[in-house]
């Protein structure tokens, strides 16, 4: 059971995350999008959503880089395992309590106003459901975290994380005896990852980064093309 | 100089009697769905009033528009790209629904499903959005028609700035008109500038300025970077939808849905052509009052032949040129120039332009003896103020409001007294800065406005762009996929997309 909700399932979540992705982008694109409700209703939004997305931004880049860089790096540069985890605690609590202050309140927002409630569909607020959950589970590993301070259980699921990336058939065994909090943070992680091409989230894979170097402000397109066949 | 065409539209407010035709067939052609029941591509305000959305011209509130920086850069008012993506989480500057008003049907099955009732059954409010009960209707698309509404709220209005309005409010010195309003097309249009996906596209071909559906991500910028407040974000679908100046018609060569049944016939389609080089500059111009006088710059004359042939050079077809020669927007807007943009001050060069309304004399009692001006009588002493115009059409820059206005009232006089009189008096005409022969010019298109002259409309050149072969069998215009086959070059599940040959080529 353990291999297969952490050897077997994660290649399942990310092959429908990464499938599904793609396959809603190049059918569906017109369904990619943010679902803003911003103009429903004002209120709650503008705390709530820049809180949430700030410490979820933190948080998600804080996972990405604190699990998916190679052990050695943090060697060579120096930085201890135990450094690392206090790091991963205090930036990840703050981040953490902001998201979920920020989330606490879109939820409620999306919950309570009936203009919001009435209009979303049932993916905006479970997966908002979701997210929230994972982000109280996270901040209950932080209690599990401070007692072991010196890093060796976090190297655990560096292990795992860079395992399940090469492949390694034994990756879900470095985990096999942590705390439970970290095993459902792991699974519900994952079923995000499962569930992402289904929902809004998909409009993160859209941050218009390129409007900064899109050259000029104006867009203009033009049916001509070149000719198939120039000049028989 | 690179010439492009671009499909304009004037609007002759001295005609415009209010009827909302123009926003009515509209809506039922583009706007009733749902997610837009609240939107109106087209809508129509009685003015002095604050609009729909409310307070819409302040954009010391709303950020809409250009803006000429201290160090003389021009950029959306709602800040740089950098300020634009960092309020991506949170807009500050965008609208509530509250502020156009809540969307609500009313409960008619009541009327014939209520059982025996002492009262005589009503049709009750009901949201449409929610479903639920609205008990007060507080808002709608049209609340301030014909003056509704106290003089306390509707004199906010932006354009009184300036004007000693209190006066206005009072009974006898009251005025209105009417504003109809709808998409400008901008030669330098905010909203396709503030969108962070690049959705927001203009034509190259025709000017039109259009959202990509499948582009937009509902990032809502382009919603605050309108000044006009004409980008209308969708609920339901979570895109961005604008007016469309009816392309599948202009291409076709007829008129968009609100010209085409407009009563009043105060509408006009025609081509012109502007030098795309000159648009930074003129949208950049230092004073705002230089704004209008800078756009006229950037049109270029059609019976110009070195323009004729940069045109030709440029690709603009030949009946495009020659459309552009016959363009009723070109003679409103540049020979007799009687037509304005609204509002030049935003710097988005609007290309729905007015003509600014005639009014009764300011005072009845007196209008036997207030200045006339030979067979005219005074514009300063018509009953709309002309600051109140100007603060609308040239950024309040009175002169070619007046100049207008005159030609007009000249207009009138010179056809009065040719009719009734039997003379024509080209001295009348000389005064007001205009020739009998234009005089008379005018009053065809602008009093007689028959349909072949209020519409000049070249259509689409597709056939040369397009291999209309694949085009066949079509899906026609759908919302979400249709039978597309995706958006990538490769398809999605195994082997190449097939490109249909002509026949020619197969053979």
């Amino acid at each position: 059971m353990h291999n297969f909700f952490f050897g077997i399932f994660p290649y399942i979540a990310l092959g429908v995350g990464i499938m599904g992705s793609i396959a809603r982008y190049d059918r569906d694109p017109f369904t990619w999008k943010t679902s803003s409700s911003q103009m429903l209703r004002r209120k709650q939004l503008v705390m709530g959503s820049i809180l949430f997305h700030v410490g979820v931004l933190v948080i998600f880049f804080g996972h990405l880089i604190g699990l998916l860089t190679p052990i050695w790096i943090f060697d060579a540069m120096g930085i201890s395992h135990g450094a690392k985890q206090l790091l991963a605690v205090v930036a990840g609590g703050i981040a953490g309590v902001m998201a979920l202050v920020g989330g606490g309140m879109l939820f409620h927002r999306r919950w309570t106003d009936p203009r919001i409630r009435q209009t979303s569909s049932f993916w905006d607020i479970a997966i908002l459901g979701m997210l929230l959950a994972q982000l109280v589970l996270g901040i209950c590993t932080i209690f599990v975290s401070l007692g072991h301070l010196d890093g060796h259980e976090m190297v655990k699921f560096m292990s795992w994380a860079q395992g399940i990336f090469t492949f390694d058939g034994a990756a879900a065994s470095y985990i096999a005896d942590v705390s439970w909090v970290f095993k459902l943070h792991l699974f519900l992680g994952l079923t995000i990852i499962l569930v992402f091409p289904f929902t809004r989230l998909v409009h993160m894979l859209s941050v218009p980064v390129r409007y900064i170097w899109r050259p000029g402000y104006q867009v203009v397109r033009s049916r001509r093309q070149k000719p198939a066949n120039p000049a028989e | 100089m690179k010439v492009r065409a671009q499909i304009g539209m004037v609007l002759n407010l001295d005609k415009c009697i209010g009827c909302h035709t123009c926003s009515v067939t509209c809506k039922n052609v583009w706007t009733s769905r749902d997610g837009v029941e609240y939107a109106w591509f087209n809508n129509v305000e009685s003015k002095p009033g604050t609009g729909y959305p409310t307070d819409w011209e302040n954009q010391a509130r709303w950020n809409g528009g250009w803006e000429r920086t201290k160090s003389g850069k021009l950029q959306p008012k709602q800040g740089s790209k950098w300020r634009i993506l960092a309020n991506i989480f949170a807009n500050p500057d965008l609208p509530e629904i509250d502020d156009y008003y809540e969307p609500f049907d009313f409960d008619y099955d009541h009327l014939k499903s209520a059982p025996e009732m002492e009262a005589f059954p009503t049709a009750r409010p009901r949201s449409k959005i929610t479903g639920e009960r609205i008990e007060k209707i507080e808002k709608g698309p049209n609340w301030e028609e014909i003056l509704g509404g106290e003089f306390s709220k509707r004199g906010e209005d932006y354009n009184f700035e300036g004007v000693q309005k209190q006066i206005y409010g009072e009974y006898e010195n009251t005025f209105m008109m009417y504003l109809p309003r709808l998409c400008e097309h901008c030669l330098n249009p905010a909203c396709a500038a503030s969108c962070p996906s690049g959705a927001i596209y203009k034509r190259e071909e025709d000017g039109i300025v259009l959202i990509d559906q499948e582009k937009c991500r509902g990032w809502r910028m382009c919603v605050s970077g309108c000044p006009y407040k004409k980008v209308y974000y969708n609920w339901s679908t979570g895109k961005s939808e604008k007016c469309t100046l009816c392309y599948p018609r202009i291409e076709s060569g007829n008129p968009t849905v609100c010209s085409e049944t407009c009563v009043g016939r105060i509408r006009y389609l025609g081509v012109m052509l502007y030098d795309a080089d000159k648009i930074a500059d003129a949208a950049n111009a230092e004073a705002t009052t230089d704004l209008y006088d800078a756009q006229l710059g950037v049109f270029l004359d059609p019976n110009d032949p070195e323009v004729i042939a940069a045109a030709a050079r440029d690709g603009v077809p030949q009946d495009w040129i020659k459309a552009a020669q016959e363009s009723p927007v070109w003679k409103m807007a540049m020979e007799w120039k009687v037509a304005f943009p609204l509002h030049p001050e935003y710097r988005t060069l609007p290309m729905v332009w007015y003509i600014p309304p005639l009014s009764p004399i300011q005072n009845a009692a007196e209008a036997g003896a207030i200045g006339t001006d030979g067979a005219m009588p005074d514009v300063q002493n018509l009953r709309i103020p002309v600051k109140y115009l100007a603060n609308m059409l040239t950024a309040g820059d009175e002169a070619p409001v007046v100049t207008a206005l005159e030609r007009m009232l000249g207009m009138r006089a010179y056809m009065r007294s040719k009719t009734i009189e039997g003379v024509t008096d080209e001295g009348l005409a000389q005064r007001v800065g205009l020739s009998g022969r234009m005089i008379e010019d005018m009053y065809k298109i602008m009093a007689l406005a028959d349909y072949e002259d209020r519409f000049v409309i070249p259509t689409t050149h597709r056939e040369q762009v397009e291999d209309a072969y694949d085009l066949r069998g079509g899906c026609g215009f759908t919302d979400t996929n249709g039978c597309s086959g995706g958006t990538s070059k490769a398809s999605l599940f195994g082997g190449a997309k097939k490109a249909l040959k002509m026949p020619s080529e197969v053979m």
